[in-house]
């Protein structure tokens, strides 16, 4: 036979169930917004791997200036075309 | 026939048992005290990140309350104030108590430092072991000096909220630790004043219990002298102002007098009346702390010195 009736308990068991769904929802919600936040604001988000990166840097405020006469690697055909080509390989 | 209706084991706790296991009314203080210290700091936060640090130092606060209950089941069940608690009344049993409070801990430590920074987040960890471990394990039930210590622990979280910000410690988050850690004391030996007999039972060495009503007077005077010097000085900070020194001026020498009050009665007046100078004295000290803090936040909010 089927029971159907309504214990108390199982009253507390739902109370728990619904307040536990609530509170993951919750913290799903929660690290979401974190994420947007911390990246939008443009937060660094990669830890430091033993090993120094240019992109962990902090930006230089006085960049050096472009090189002027770029030299092309020997054997590329930048190198063989002359001056035009090394300035970025156009006619 | 199995019937479901025959089941006379444990009950099975509701979800508020184990909202209660982590201490809310303790957290609401937590709560307060950490957010006007993170928001009056200097450097602003972004106002998500902001909840989300209060919170998760709230649900910190009250991992510890999880796992003190866990430990103190026993002194709870004994205390008529505490006899309610989901340990003693039989609803969690203390295993689930301290599974709640491990976890929550790691928890709390870890997104408060994802969500603010690892100082911070270590502040956070040396709170929770400061209380659970050295104040409940250790200090509580050996030294009557225990609401010294445990008021530490409860001072923490403005200075957490401060490093949240600023990822360090500075003078005016040192003050506002000394503020919650000299009011402590006298709050709470108020209480203990008009709760005796919950303690002795208990077990557990309050000073009332151990040197005596009189001595515990003239600690609460004591304490009261000590604390205001630290209260005021903190107006004279970055963060005070004006407004913050009248409030603290004002709300110092009430406490004070009423230290003072306190002093100069006997157990035979208290009982006479039914301790109703200690009472008013102890709702004084609710609202010491409460609009203390408020009073850094207006402050912030007109703007400093």
């Amino acid at each position: 036979m089927l029971q159907r009736v309504e214990h108390e308990l199982h009253r507390r068991r739902r109370s728990r169930n619904i307040g536990l769904l609530v509170v993951l929802l919750a913290f799903v919600v929660l690290v979401f917004g974190l994420s947007v936040v911390k990246i939008t604001q443009g937060d660094m988000m990669q830890g430091y791997d033993h090993r120094p990166r240019a992109s962990m840097l902090p930006r230089d405020p006085n960049p050096p200036a472009p090189n002027a006469g770029p030299v092309a690697a020997p054997g590329t055909p930048a190198a063989a075309g002359g001056p035009d080509a090394a300035a970025g390989g156009q006619p | 026939m199995a019937n479901i209706n025959a089941y006379e084991g444990p009950a099975d706790a509701g979800f508020g048992d184990y909202v209660a296991l982590l201490k809310p009314r303790v957290m609401s203080l937590v709560v307060f005290t950490a957010f006007v210290g993170l928001w009056i700091a200097p450097q602003p936060v972004n106002p998500f990140v902001a909840f989300c640090a209060v919170l998760f130092i709230a649900l910190g606060g009250g991992a510890s309350g999880a796992l003190n209950m866990w430990y103190d089941a026993d002194i709870d069940a004994v205390m008529r104030r505490t006899a309610g608690r989901p340990v003693p009344a039989g609803r969690v049993t203390p295993q689930e108590a301290l599974g709640l409070g491990i976890a929550l801990s790691g928890l709390s430590v870890m997104m408060l430092g994802l969500a603010a920074n690892w100082f911070a987040a270590g502040f956070l960890a040396f709170t929770i072991f400061f209380y659970a471990v050295i104040y409940t394990i250790w200090l509580k039930r050996s030294t009557p000096q225990n609401i010294v210590i445990g008021g530490a622990a409860g001072a923490f979280p403005p200075m957490i909220g401060w490093a949240c910000a600023t990822g360090g410690v500075s003078i005016e988050s040192l003050l506002m630790f000394a503020l919650i850690f000299f009011w402590t004391p006298p709050h709470f030996w108020a209480l203990a004043l008009f709760m005796n007999d919950d303690y002795s039972k208990a077990g557990v060495p309050m000073l009332t219990v151990t040197h005596g009503r009189k001595v515990t007077r003239r600690h609460i005077f004591a304490y009261t002298l000590v604390l205001a010097p630290f209260a005021i000085w903190l107006g004279f900070t970055s963060v005070g102002g004006p407004l913050y020194l009248a409030v603290s001026v004002v709300l110092n020498a009430l406490f004070i007098l009423g230290g003072w009050r306190i002093l100069c009665r006997d157990e035979e007046q208290a009982q006479a009346d039914g301790y109703r100078v200690e009472k008013r004295y102890f709702r004084l000290s609710l609202y010491y702390t409460f609009l203390h803090f408020l009073a850094l936040l207006l402050q912030h909010w007109v703007g400093g010195w």
